[in-house]
């Protein structure tokens, strides 16, 4: 496929569900001697929700970050919507960030900024979007990830952890991005509010068509917001599937994990 | 092949030898990082004076930037210059009585004024203040990943967060310069004329007369070098902060300690472009 078609297949969006959005090849990525990233391999379907499981340290946030172009892998290629991304120049660089969302695990907020500006960040500085527009639209994102209209009138400092992590995912869908990347984005909220949180995602993917990266360690926002789950360890994926076999994986990592067992294979050196 | 393996063998035979490469091989390891540190700086540098001048302008940025940098420095600046002037007119008194040349007073205070001091000092001070300012600012974005959260939302760092303290660096250090001229030679006037007893129009008119504009022009250029310096250093230290409260700290330690260097480095050429 060539990718002038796919280009155009995806302002078809939802409607057009076979095309491959994200693809990952054999991506090595190391920092000094701390090899992160052994030859991660993945794919998404366009319109589809890809979780990401894996242990603290395995790497996950750092393959997003390549994904992002905001870490260069060391080797391997990342195509979105059939064009390779890594290399790409900054002007092609620049377009291919328009399609991306990300929530970052920190959420990452602008703190000399007020609520809704950040959540206005991208409409009104990257795109050059009317400030009263895009207030409007800030003011809706704010309400849909459950804070009040207020808040958008407060600095990030002077709200809670959790807040932030909302707002910082207000501000992730704010531009209706082609690709979403969330991570851990129910870390740090109470049980109900994580629910609402995924169900926003699910509402997110399902409603604009976007196809979704998440990176969590809740079983529970994973079950809720996949359609495929990838288990990653020691920089590889060890397995892939749809979320129904999850719980029939047969794979002795995935087991571990999601039953929280302390032993296994997989094996924290505890200093 | 074989060279090789000898001088290996060599090495390893004669102490002295092996010790003799490790001193060249350290040193070489150490000025191959340097002139690495130097490279990325000027190409920090280069994509940094590259987007002062291409579209689009973060106006608000700058704007904000030009009162950061320029007008709350005033203060800084400003004492700086006035005790600056004031202790010169009474250190150059005490030196010249002994040779009667009280006269020369005035043209000291102005000359070391508009040439040197105010421009290193304020320079000094404005590193200290601004480009520590800068470091932390930048170095906290970079950690808690604002930076990267620029690039994903399209806009780049460089245009948003270090053209518009490089512009506003550049163009306000002259500025605050120019005031701390008036001040610090206000500051001479006024312990000679009060203190030592001159009278104020002599005072005044030797002052003009000695005075050149190539005078207060070097130290203008050499204010609009050191703003330059102090904002460029402070970016590159905070961009490139380390991880952690630590690596902010570190980057604005560097930022402050490397710019104080370069202003007293750049100082000199500067001088002796123009009066040599
Ligand atoms: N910019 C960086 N420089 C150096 N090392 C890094 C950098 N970013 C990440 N690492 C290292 O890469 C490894 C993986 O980090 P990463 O943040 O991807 O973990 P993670 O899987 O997201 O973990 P968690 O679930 O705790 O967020 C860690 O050992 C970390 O120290
Ligand atoms: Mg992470």
């Amino acid at each position: 496929m060539s990718p002038l078609d796919t280009t155009k297949q995806t302002k078809a969006r939802a409607s057009n569900g076979g095309a491959t959005k994200l693809k990952i090849e054999g991506v090595y990525k190391s920092f000094g001697s701390n090899h992160v990233l052994n030859g991660v391999d993945l794919e998404i379907q366009q319109g589809k929700s890809l979780v990401i499981i894996g242990g603290s340290g395995t790497g996950k946030s750092v393959l997003l970050k390549c994904v992002l172009g905001i870490l260069n892998p060391d080797k391997g290629s990342i195509e979105i919507d059939g064009q390779e991304t890594v290399g790409l120049g900054s002007k092609d660089r620049d377009a291919v960030m328009r399609k991306f969302g990300m929530l970052f695990q920190g959420a990452a907020l602008f703190d000399s900024l007020k609520v809704w500006e950040n959540v206005a960040f991208g409409l009104i500085q990257g795109r050059g979007m009317d400030r009263r527009q895009a207030h409007e639209i800030a003011i809706e994102k704010i309400q849909a990830v459950g804070l009040e209209a207020g808040v958008g009138e407060l600095y990030p400092a002077e709200i809670s952890g959790g807040m932030q992590k909302r707002v910082g995912l207000a501000r992730a869908v704010a531009a209706n991005p082609e690709i979403i990347f969330f991570d851990e984005p129910t870390t740090g909220l109470d049980p109900i509010m994580s629910d609402v949180i995924n169900d926003l995602i699910v509402k997110s993917v399902k409603e604009l068509g976007a196809t979704a990266l998440s990176i969590t360690h809740d079983m529970a926002s994973a079950r809720k917001i996949a359609d495929h789950i990838a288990m990653i360890h020691e920089g590889k994926i060890v397995w892939h599937g749809p979320v129904s076999d999850l719980d029939s994986s047969g794979n002795e990592y995935v087991d571990q994990f999601i039953h929280g067992r302390a032993d296994g294979p997989i094996t924290r050196r505890v200093a | 092949m074989s060279a090789k393996t000898d001088k290996k063998a060599g090495a390893g035979k004669i102490p002295v030898i092996s010790s003799v490469l490790d001193i060249f091989e350290h040193t070489g390891n150490a000025i191959l990082t340097f002139f690495e540190k130097v490279g990325h700086l000027t190409a920090f540098t280069l994509r940094g004076v590259m987007h002062c001048f291409l579209p689009p302008t973060f106006f608000k940025q700058l704007m904000r930037q030009f009162i950061d940098i320029g007008y709350y420095s005033l203060p800084v600046v400003g004492m700086t210059a006035l005790f600056t002037g004031m202790v010169l007119a009474l250190q150059s008194y005490t030196g010249m009585t002994r040779f009667n040349a009280e006269s020369a007073i005035a043209g000291v205070v102005v000359l070391s004024v508009t040439r040197e001091l105010a421009p290193v000092l304020a320079g000094l001070m404005v590193a200290g203040r601004v480009g520590a300012a800068i470091a932390a600012e930048i170095g906290t974005m970079r950690v808690t990943e604002q930076i990267d959260a620029l690039t994903t939302l399209s806009v780049n760092p460089f245009k948003y967060l270090v053209a518009p303290r490089i512009i506003a660096g550049t163009i306000t250090l002259p500025i605050l310069v120019l005031i701390g001229d008036v001040i610090g030679v206000f500051g001479g006037y006024a312990v000679a004329v009060y203190k030592l007893g001159f009278s104020p129009g002599s005072y005044m008119s030797q002052t003009w007369s000695i005075l050149e504009s190539v005078d207060v022009v070097s130290g203008l250029v050499k204010a609009a070098a050191f703003g330059f310096i102090v904002t460029i250093l402070g970016c590159y230290h905070g961009y490139h902060s380390g991880r952690g409260a630590q690596g902010v700290g570190a980057a604005t330690t560097n930022a402050v300690v490397s710019a104080s260097i370069m202003i007293l480095i750049f100082n000199y050429f500067i001088t002796q472009i123009f009066f040599s």
